[in-house]
């Protein structure tokens, strides 16, 4: 039945095929309360980028013009920018998810040094990834230390009187290099968030399949253990990629 | 429930025996945040040095030493027929064209545009008519002591002494870096005040006023000083330009 004709013994395909009819299961990526606050520190961001080009850029400043309203739509979503995540902290799992965050395992190193970041063999990563990869976390951690930055140094131009001049050109030369850091490193993150659906899905949702997690963050999807959640046919998918390591050898 | 908790409690002790990579991530970006604030007035001035003469690129990023685009109004429409009036207290009041400006004797300076925010453009060099000419050409009452100077829409208005218009360096310019003062950059004319802060250097120029005492200008109202002598005002220390 398995091999009738002793070509897919080996074949990850089939298992992933497999795979998928089973694990009909949603896993419970992101509660409410984290989507929120990724979705609102989002929209101000975006906010935050957009106007800084309005008011910045020559070419779009000029085009644009109305400083009166812009100027002030700009300082106010940068000053709101941390709120989402200061609420945030009222939720366990927000709070877990900063600690994974922060915590680099024995896998983040080499998971970036690797150049087998996505290899995935019978439906699973390689890597056991937790549920963050090294570059979520790095992402994280670089847009957290960013807005403050940007926080610190905004509040030091938008009420320069305390400072003296060097400290305000200083605040400036910051303000203005970093936005540059911070535009290409939030396009990176959303040209890798829209290659990946499942992803997409994991933060519009809250929920990921089964198959997405076993091949992006297979130590979190195992760790979630599928069976002890009850999720029917996730434990029938763990024996399927047994059985198809035990079949074929390992590509 | 019982498994959901079980759950974050196995992985989230694993995952938080490792080394707390983010939290170090974040402290020194603040601390590499707080050094650039502290040595930025200088990284910034090499910067600017190193790109100097700006050319197309400060156009786009003016972080390499450019120009920033400030305008207090939300739109700014030049009036196609634009004539520069001379009026107030003067003995032959009129209006110059654009031929008219162009047709007069032509004075060119070279020099550090400064702004009061602190950002500086290096050797500039803007030509027109010397305001002096413009002055002597109308025929200043000898109750003047100022002049005021006005934006066409009569937004945006500054003033000098008398005294201080009278510099050769005070310039009605029509002409920045060898072009025409480009509409961004204030033109078809606009004021340059070569050794004060931006904010003297009217842009979009309508209409020069003698007056008997010195009205304070739109920035002077919102707390700058009147008499702004580049490093020598605004508790600034920038050297003259």
């Amino acid at each position: 039945m398995r091999r009738p004709d002793g070509r897919d013994g080996h074949n990850g395909r089939e298992g992933h095929d497999r795979r998928e009819g089973h694990a009909r299961g949603l896993l419970v990526r992101f509660t409410l309360a984290e989507r929120w606050v990724h979705h609102l520190t989002a929209l101000l961001m975006l906010a935050c980028l957009v106007t800084a080009f309005m008011l910045y850029i020559p070419a779009f400043a000029t085009m644009v013009g109305h400083r009166e309203i812009v100027k002030p739509v700009h300082i106010y979503c940068g000053l709101l920018l941390p709120v989402p995540t200061l609420l945030g902290l009222a939720s366990r799992a927000f709070r877990l998810d900063l600690g994974r965050l922060d915590r680099f395992g024995p896998h983040d190193g080499p998971w970036l040094r690797s150049g087998r970041r996505r290899a995935v063999v019978d439906g699973r990563g390689v890597v056991p990834v937790g549920k963050f990869n090294a570059g979520q976390k790095l992402n994280a951690a670089f847009t957290a230390g960013a807005a403050l930055i940007m926080l610190g140094t905004g509040a030091m131009l938008t009420w320069p009187d305390p400072w003296p001049d060097r400290w305000r050109t200083g605040a400036t030369f910051v303000h203005d290099w970093l936005f540059l850091v911070i535009a290409v490193v939030t396009l990176g993150h959303l040209w890798e968030a829209f290659r990946d659906p499942g992803a997409l899905r994991g933060m519009a949702t809250g929920r990921v399949t089964g198959d997405w997690a076993a091949r992006h963050h297979a130590a979190w999807f195992d760790a979630s253990g599928g069976a002890s959640e009850g999720v029917s046919g996730v434990g029938g998918a763990v024996d399927v990629s047994a059985e198809a390591r035990g079949d074929g050898p390992p590509a | 429930m019982a498994g959901a908790a079980r759950r974050w409690s196995n992985e989230g002790v694993d995952e938080q025996r490792g080394t707390p990579v983010g939290r170090r991530i974040v402290l020194g970006m603040l601390g590499l945040g707080a050094a650039g604030v502290a040595v930025g007035a200088s990284v910034q001035r090499e910067v600017t040095r190193a790109f100097s003469p700006v050319s197309g690129i400060g156009d786009v990023l003016p972080a390499v030493g450019g120009f920033r685009f400030y305008s207090v109004v939300g739109t700014v429409r030049t009036p196609r027929d634009l004539r520069v009036r001379v009026d107030g207290l003067v003995d032959h009041p009129r209006g110059y064209s654009l031929a008219e400006l162009a047709a007069l004797p032509q004075t060119r300076v070279r020099r550090d545009f400064q702004c009061v925010t602190g950002w500086r453009v290096p050797h500039v060099e803007w030509a027109g008519v010397a305001l002096p000419d413009l002055l002597d050409a109308a025929g200043v009452s000898s109750r003047a002591r100022a002049v005021r100077f006005h934006s066409f829409d009569g937004t945006y208005t500054e003033s000098l002494t008398l005294e201080q218009a009278r510099r050769r360096d005070v310039l009605v310019a029509t002409s920045m870096q060898g072009k025409p003062v480009s509409h961004d950059h204030g033109g078809p004319v606009r004021l340059f005040v070569a050794p004060m802060y931006g904010y003297k250097s009217l842009k979009w120029l309508g209409r020069i006023e003698l007056t008997e005492t010195v009205h304070p200008g739109y920035w002077e109202n919102r707390g700058y000083d009147v008499d702004a002598w580049v490093g020598r005002s605004n508790g600034r220390d920038d050297a003259p330009t």
